[in-house]
């Protein structure tokens, strides 16, 4: 029962990272309705920028943890948001109204140019990082297992959330949102009505990245080690995360995220650690399946 | 002037802020752990590279963009230069081994290779118009059938190369019956996660296929039975024709081999486009709704496009099992179907000869571009371009992927392809 305890809390973990990626993909995809492959990557791009900004707070001397991790938080969310930006303007704008294949076909090439980038600047091998936050709470101990609750997670969990608050009010109450809702409701009409699309979709793009870049920095503090392939398993997982809650809901995004963090950690716990990749990407095929609107979705008419 | 120079002003901005955190620091690995190391030079480069093209572009063609046009003129010059080009790469192709150089045949094998991968991925992508992204699992089924079916029964490579090609193209199926319902790009992300399982069972399945140590020992072809053994024995080619037996001999033999496979796609691939069931693939990629309306079995005409895709890339696995003599998982990563799709896309989505010419020029000629680097290095005893030639092969997957986004953007329809219908109505009198 402990054992299962502390898988719970290390499930709602990673699947707050998960969440946090798959909430760019559901919102792009509400949009415009493409799948942004290039997302995993600007989420890798969101772990380096946030290791570069931590080891670059150390030099200057800055020690205080949670100082060194807003700044971090800010300047990842601030360039990551430019890479989105970047990205929709050079690979996508371009292409709306184009034939079916030619965003997708983009959307993969910016993909593997973001990952060779970052390759070829920061070198193919591992970054491993040493924890800035250590320690914990133990919670209980039974059958002689320890379950913790580390610092770590509390500080992630409640970054994530004052993340998504944050968002959850960008999208209901500005603005910005209504628009954004405008948009995924009826693009052509929304831009007769007056509503800058063009912009509406870029600010799109820099939200999901600034909130990818945040899961990077997530991912680092709780893995501790990075390299430029990451963004493109967990790419995946946050993509089948936004397909099981239902494609183009924000909510759903989360809750998605959150059952694939669980399902993974389990599986990897009871079952074997190899095959977690597999177990993910088959939920993917699973899910696609036998309810492609996922939980909380709508079905989708496809009209001439 | 005024705008043009505003907006190079704005886009150097925007590449400042993406290059000088990635560029311009580096987390360097190093005894102590990571160190930031500083790289201000290649940030100001970029930007200067990023401003100046930027001004050019705009300066060039006016701040709107225009409108797509056609290259209709371009794909029927392309078409014309095609009848002389054809026959020309095809000799050239046929008479290569007569170099005589183990440096040509080999990289002409690698580049065979490649042409027929991009054909067998033009099937699906070029002319069906599904996005696949997983097709390195096709290829990897067709290569570890051959190694495992010689390890475990003996079978040679003449009898594993049908058996591969229908067992990738069972793969295929069983992949495609329940996913190709989906739209486009859920498809396409499904074949990635599809790639993706086959990479990590080969890996984990340690009882089968050895795990990350792959297969060693792959049987090499025989010609009729003789084999390319060095002893140079009875029922050895050597032996038979009664000649030295040299490592040429087998690599000039497996270049005909692929030379044949790559000729045996492009044939069937020519024959089935004039077949009703070509002319729905390519109406499928047009329209499918209008293709479901006029009766078209949607899901069955896509199923075949994606076995038949999928049994070229297991004949290529297979060739390239025993072209290596070893497999393993790390052949078959998500790269290479990237680069394979690469040369489809590039080569123009669905045109044979600029498959061809897409992966001369992706495989062949990066290639001859790092060798050329190579001599001038040695030549002229410059260290720069003794650096750039051991760059490239980094660089490779950075120029794949921006040359996929620069064809898209400019050119949608691929470099060459103007989309010809291959059945037309005649004209009205």
């Amino acid at each position: 029962m402990a054992y299962a305890l502390q898988q719970l809390i290390n499930g709602l973990t990673l699947g707050m990272i998960y969440g946090l990626i798959a909430v760019g993909y559901t919102m792009v995809y509400g949009i415009i309705g493409m799948i942004n492959f290039a997302h995993g990557d600007i989420f890798m791009i969101g772990a380096f920028l946030s290791l570069i900004a931590l080891l670059g707070l150390s030099a200057l001397g800055i020690s205080s943890v949670p100082l060194a991790l807003a700044l971090t938080l800010i300047f990842a969310a601030g360039i990551a948001a430019i890479y989105g930006w970047s990205v929709e303007r050079i690979a996508y704008r371009p292409l709306r109204g184009s034939f079916r294949l030619a965003p997708l076909i983009s959307a993969i090439g910016m993909s593997i140019t973001l990952q060779n980038f970052a390759q070829v600047s920061q070198g193919a091998r591992v970054k491993p990082m040493e924890p800035l936050i250590s320690g914990g709470l133990l919670l209980t101990e039974g059958d002689g297992f320890a379950v913790q609750l580390s610092w770590m997670q509390i500080a992630i969990v409640v970054t994530t959330l004052i993340v998504l608050a944050i968002f959850t009010w960008l999208v209901t109450k500005t603005p910005l949102g209504r628009s954004m809702r405008a948009c995924e409701q009826d693009l052509k009409m929304a831009g007769l009505l007056g509503i800058d699309t063009d912009k509406t979709i870029s600010l799109t793009f820099v939200i999901g990245a600034a909130l990818a870049a945040v899961a990077g920095l997530m991912f680092l503090l709780y893995y501790g080690v990075i390299d430029f392939y990451i963004g493109f398993i967990a790419g995946v997982k946050a993509f089948t995360a936004a397909v099981l809650g239902g494609i183009g809901s924000l909510p759903g995004a989360v809750l998605g995220g959150l059952l694939i963090g669980l399902i993974e950690v389990f599986w990897s716990a009871y079952f074997s650690v190899e095959y977690k990749d597999v177990a993910a990407f088959s939920i993917l095929i699973v899910a696609l399946i036998f309810m492609p609107t996922g939980l909380l979705g709508r079905t989708e008419v496809e009209k001439v | 002037m005024n705008l043009a120079l505003r907006d190079a002003f704005l886009s150097a901005a925007a590449a400042l802020g993406l290059f000088l955190p990635m560029v311009g620091f580096v987390a360097t690995n190093t005894d102590q752990g990571l160190v930031l190391t500083y790289r201000p030079i290649a940030v100001a480069v970029l930007v200067a590279m990023v401003f100046v093209g930027r001004l050019i572009a705009v300066s060039w063609r006016g701040r709107s963009a225009r409108p797509q046009q056609p290259n209709a003129e371009l794909a029927a010059r392309f078409a014309a230069a095609g009848k002389y080009l054809t026959p020309l790469l095809l000799v050239m192709a046929l008479l290569l081994p007569l170099s005589g150089s183990r440096y040509y045949v080999d990289l002409g094998t690698l580049v065979l290779t490649y042409i027929m991968l991009g054909w067998g991925l033009n099937i699906v992508v070029g002319l069906a118009g599904l996005l696949d992204l997983g097709y390195v699992a096709f290829y990897a089924v067709g290569a570890y059938s051959y190694a495992l079916l010689a390890e475990s029964f003996g079978l040679g490579f003449w009898t594993c190369l049908p058996l591969a090609g229908i067992l990738a193209a069972f793969a295929g199926l069983l992949l495609g019956f329940p996913v190709l319902r989906l739209r486009g790009d859920y498809l396409a992300i499904v074949t990635l996660a599809f790639g993706e399982i086959i990479r990590v069972v080969l890996i984990n399945w340690v009882s089968l296929t050895h795990g990350p140590n792959g297969i060693s020992g792959v049987p090499r072809p025989t010609l009729f039975g003789l084999s390319f053994s060095m002893d140079g024995g009875e029922g050895t080619v050597a032996g038979f024709f009664d000649i030295e037996p040299e490592t040429i001999q087998r690599v000039v033999f497996l270049y005909y081999v692929i030379f044949g496979l790559a000729l045996l796609t492009n044939w069937v691939t020519l024959r089935l486009r004039r077949l009703p069931l070509g002319r729905a693939w390519e109406a499928l990629r047009e329209d499918e709704v209008a293709c479901r309306s006029l009766g078209i079995d949607v899901t069955n005409t896509k199923l075949t496009a994606f076995a038949i895709g999928a049994m070229f890339g297991g004949f290529a696995g297979a060739f390239f099992a025993t072209r290596q003599a070893f497999v393993s998982p790390e052949s078959f990563t998500f790269i290479e179907s990237a680069t394979v799709l690469a040369i489809v896309v590039l080569g123009g989505l669905g045109s044979q000869l600029g498959v061809a010419l897409a992966a001369l020029a992706m495989v062949g000629g990066l290639e001859l571009l790092r060798e050329l680097l190579t001599e001038i290095a040695e030549q002229m005893g410059s260290p720069i371009f003794a650096g750039l030639a051991g760059e490239l092969p980094t660089y490779r997957m950075l120029i794949f992927g921006i040359a996929l986004v620069v064809v898209m953007v400019l050119r949608p329809r691929g470099l060459v392809s103007g989309r010809t219908p291959t059945a037309t109505l005649p004209a009205r009198a």
